[in-house]
């Protein structure tokens, strides 16, 4: 670019620091903007999401279905897991913290393709509010997230494709996405900065975008299918009209299975962000957790047979996924070791990101070690579609990412909004979110084995109590938003501010004004070749000798 | 650095710019916009992929009714595979005379890859009209006629695009032969349209 053309250039201290208010309600292509976009929007459909959790947990206060009329059951259950995944896990963990991290991340100042970024965000609220409407115009759809035919062809039509047309659009925007996101790391990365050299976020980042655009298209494909036999009467999973079932799961489980990596990559991390600056350690085993990453990316797309066990399975089919499944836990097993070796004598702060990511640790592995059982085909086929199930992908997906996604907010949110948030709420948040979850979804383990099964709105009265004590942890997780809205807007408004760097972390959206501005940096990007360089080892802490006051009060 | 204090406004409210935030100001980085149009059609490629499976797994363990029994007549749809190979090698001299920086013969070549578009277009409607089964029928009918379908509005999306690409090349100096993304952006969405075609032809109609 020759300067001499352009007009005189502005003196520095009037470029554009601030982004105006109004760029956050339209058509901004701000790459920092529209990750704000998408964790608000996502953050809205994740209290719509609860509400609706809440409704099931009421009705499965008692073993009649008196709070609702069964159709209206199947509805909410719907609605709640579609929305929960498509509008709040997928969106925020990929859309809000991708967009607002990788540009820092490989050092450019926007993403690749800031406008068609710009339409990923823009088809999401069409796509949710279209959802919701369904339930207002005739019902919505009834066949749970999964959308198994023959069920989905036989249950009332219009809201069946509404729903499709709403996944539809939320697949696209996910695609859509998933490009920018690659092209980004790929081919925008600042001269001299390595992938080897990359933090782990974006190595997250590549894994789930490369099954977001092997996987995507093919629910699209399934779809598409689907909604023929529902509106145009062919049979492609009808059997009725000589078509197969059985190939619809497969289709759907070709994505949905990776989806469920592409809902907990980018929060292991986000986690393998967030920890080494809170232990003041370099993070464990740096190359480690890349080749497990892309093993968990290729075993991914080749296991999700395993939903499928009870769907006529032929026994070598069974025999490759339970093999393929069990594998996949090595390389899962490697992240988390690696993680519990960064914190292992580190100086360890004991505040609110990493009290989240601690509990989602212990969470997460404990879901872990249910889905390595659920893979195995004589316990599955005892447990399947039973609460089991239920207690098993929430324990992944709730207590998995979404307290990696608090972990995150707790972590990011003095650099969103340049201001700290309160510890002391904060931890009250984590505590209340632990205890909740926990109580909610423990106890459906239990259930599950005994017999009761998921997606029914009655169920055997010998499960009363323990019933109700699920649904006690899900009033706790609904309270525990409480604290954490409250400190969110509290400290917008009056929160210490948070300086340029308040963690002394490495990673280049520190190494910038707080918010940053709007081409991330004023001057020349900075280098950082070693994301990870904290600390020193007269720095550790011994971790026979160390207080727990300590530790707490390092959080401040 | 001056450059980059001054960027800001450039890039973020200049239409040309701003899909290109960093090619000003990093100029070795090559135009990423390609790459990202590949690893669309990778997806795209993958939806195919999808209905291929579905039709694969169909012809094994879903038999037709004996009556349903149909063989395909191979001479037009062999004759429409000939046509789009055909029109691929013609998109690819029009992207010669690009570079040789002959706009007239360009125009020309763009011209006749849409045309044979439209022919192959017009053979596959011809097909369906007579055809003796319809979308409904049984399993095979249905599946032909989505894939088919779903290649055919790809074929109806790329032609409207030649079309497009052949419009804009009539004016002075609109691609260049350093500066032509649209023009690329055509031919390897056309290239990636004509080979799903061969693959659906063998395994729809050869197979």
């Amino acid at each position: 670019m020759t300067t001499n053309a352009l007009p005189a250039l502005p003196h520095p201290m009037d470029v554009q620091h601030h982004t105006p208010w109004h760029e956050y309600f339209g058509f901004s292509l701000d790459h920092k903007v529209i990750g704000i976009q998408y964790l608000v929007t996502g953050f809205f459909f994740y209290l719509v999401g609860g509400a609706l959790a809440g409704m099931i947990r009421i009705e499965l206060v008692t073993p009649l279905s008196d709070f609702m009329a069964r159709e209206t059951y199947n509805q909410v259950l719907t609605l709640h897991g579609t929305i929960m995944i498509f509008l709040w896990i997928v969106p925020v963990v990929n859309g809000a913290f991708g967009n607002y991290l990788v540009p820092f991340y490989v050092g450019a100042r926007d993403m690749a393709f800031p406008r068609l970024n710009a339409v990923a965000f823009w088809m999401l609220p069409p796509a949710g509010f279209l959802l919701m409407s369904s339930y207002f115009i005739g019902g919505a759809a009834q066949s749970g997230w999964t959308a198994y035919p023959p069920l989905s062809i036989t249950t009332p039509a219009v809201g069946q494709i509404i729903w499709i047309i709403s996944v539809l659009l939320l697949g696209g925007s996910s695609i859509f996405g998933a490009v920018n996101f690659i092209a980004t790391i790929l081919k925008l990365r600042q001269p001299g900065l390595e992938l080897f050299q990359l933090p782990m976020f974006c190595w997250a980042m590549l894994g789930t975008s490369v099954l977001v655009v092997l996987a995507t298209p093919v629910l699209a494909g399934a779809l598409i299918l689907l909604s023929m036999d529902i509106v145009a009467g062919t049979g492609f999973f009808n059997p009725a009209l000589g078509g197969n079932a059985v190939v619809y799961q497969h289709l759907f489980w070709f994505y949905s299975h990776p989806a469920v990596y592409i809902m907990v990559l980018p929060a292991f991390g986000l986690v393998s962000e967030i920890l080494p600056i809170h232990a003041r350690k370099p993070l464990f085993g740096y190359r480690s957790m890349i080749y497990s990453i892309l093993g968990i990316v290729f075993l991914g797309l080749i296991v999700w047979a395993h939903h499928m066990f009870t769907s006529g399975t032929p026994p070598w089919m069974r025999l490759f996924f339970t093999i393929a499944t069990a594998i996949i836990a090595v390389p899962t097993g490697i992240k988390f070791f690696n993680w519990l070796a960064t914190l292992w004598q580190g100086k360890l702060a004991l505040n609110s990101a990493l009290l989240f990511c601690c509990g989602f640790i212990f969470n997460f592995v404990f879901g872990g070690i249910t889905g390595v059982a659920l893979a195995q085909v004589p316990f599955d086929v005892h447990v399947h579609d039973t609460y089991f199930v239920v207690a098993h992908f929430h324990y992944i997906v709730f207590g998995g990412t979404v307290f990696v996604i608090f972990a995150a907010i707790y972590h990011w949110f003095p650099k969103i909004s340049g201001r700290l948030l309160n510890e002391h709420l904060g931890r009250f948040h984590c505590l209340l979110s632990f205890l909740g979850f926990n109580i909610c979804f423990f106890p459906q383990h239990w259930l599950g084995l005994n017999g009761m099964p998921r997606r029914v709105a009655e169920y055997d009265p010998q499960f009363q109590l323990i019933n109700q004590i699920s649904s006690v942890g899900a009033l706790l997780l609904a309270v525990s938003t409480l604290p954490f809205l409250i400190n969110v807007l509290w400290s917008l408004w009056r929160g210490a501010p948070a300086g340029d760097n308040p963690w002394r972390a490495c990673t280049a959206e520190w190494l910038t004004s707080s918010p940053p501005p709007v081409e991330n940096w004023l001057h020349e990007a900075p280098l950082v070749t070693e994301p990870y360089d904290y600390g020193s080892p007269e720095d550790a802490m011994s971790v026979t000798t160390v207080r727990g006051r300590e530790l707490w009060s390092a959080g401040r | 650095m001056t450059t980059l204090t001054q960027r800001p406004t450039a890039a973020l409210s200049d239409p040309q710019q701003g899909d290109q935030p960093q090619a000003s100001a990093h100029p070795h980085h090559s135009d990423a916009r390609l790459f990202g149009l590949a690893i669309f059609l990778v997806a795209d490629g993958m939806t195919f992929a999808g209905f291929f499976a579905a039709y694969l797994t169909y012809r094994a363990v879903n038999p037709l009714p004996v009556d349903a029994e149909y063989e395909l007549e191979l001479l037009l749809p062999a004759m429409n595979t000939l046509l789009l190979l055909a029109s691929s090698l013609t998109f690819h001299r029009g992207s010669k005379a690009l570079m040789a920086n002959s706009m007239a013969a360009c125009r020309g070549w763009l011209l006749l890859t849409a045309a044979l578009g439209v022919a192959f277009m017009a053979g596959q409607m011809w097909e369906y009209f007579h055809l003796p089964f319809g979308l409904t029928d049984n399993l095979f009918a249905s599946t032909f006629y989505a894939l088919t379908g779903f290649h055919g509005l790809h074929v109806t999306l790329g032609a409207i695009m030649i079309l497009i690409v052949w419009w804009q090349a009539g004016a002075e100096g609109y691609f260049t032969p350093e500066n032509h993304f649209g023009f690329a952006a055509a031919e390897l969405y056309w290239h990636f349209v004509d080979g799903v075609w061969v693959v659906l032809f063998a395994l729809l109609y050869l197979l």
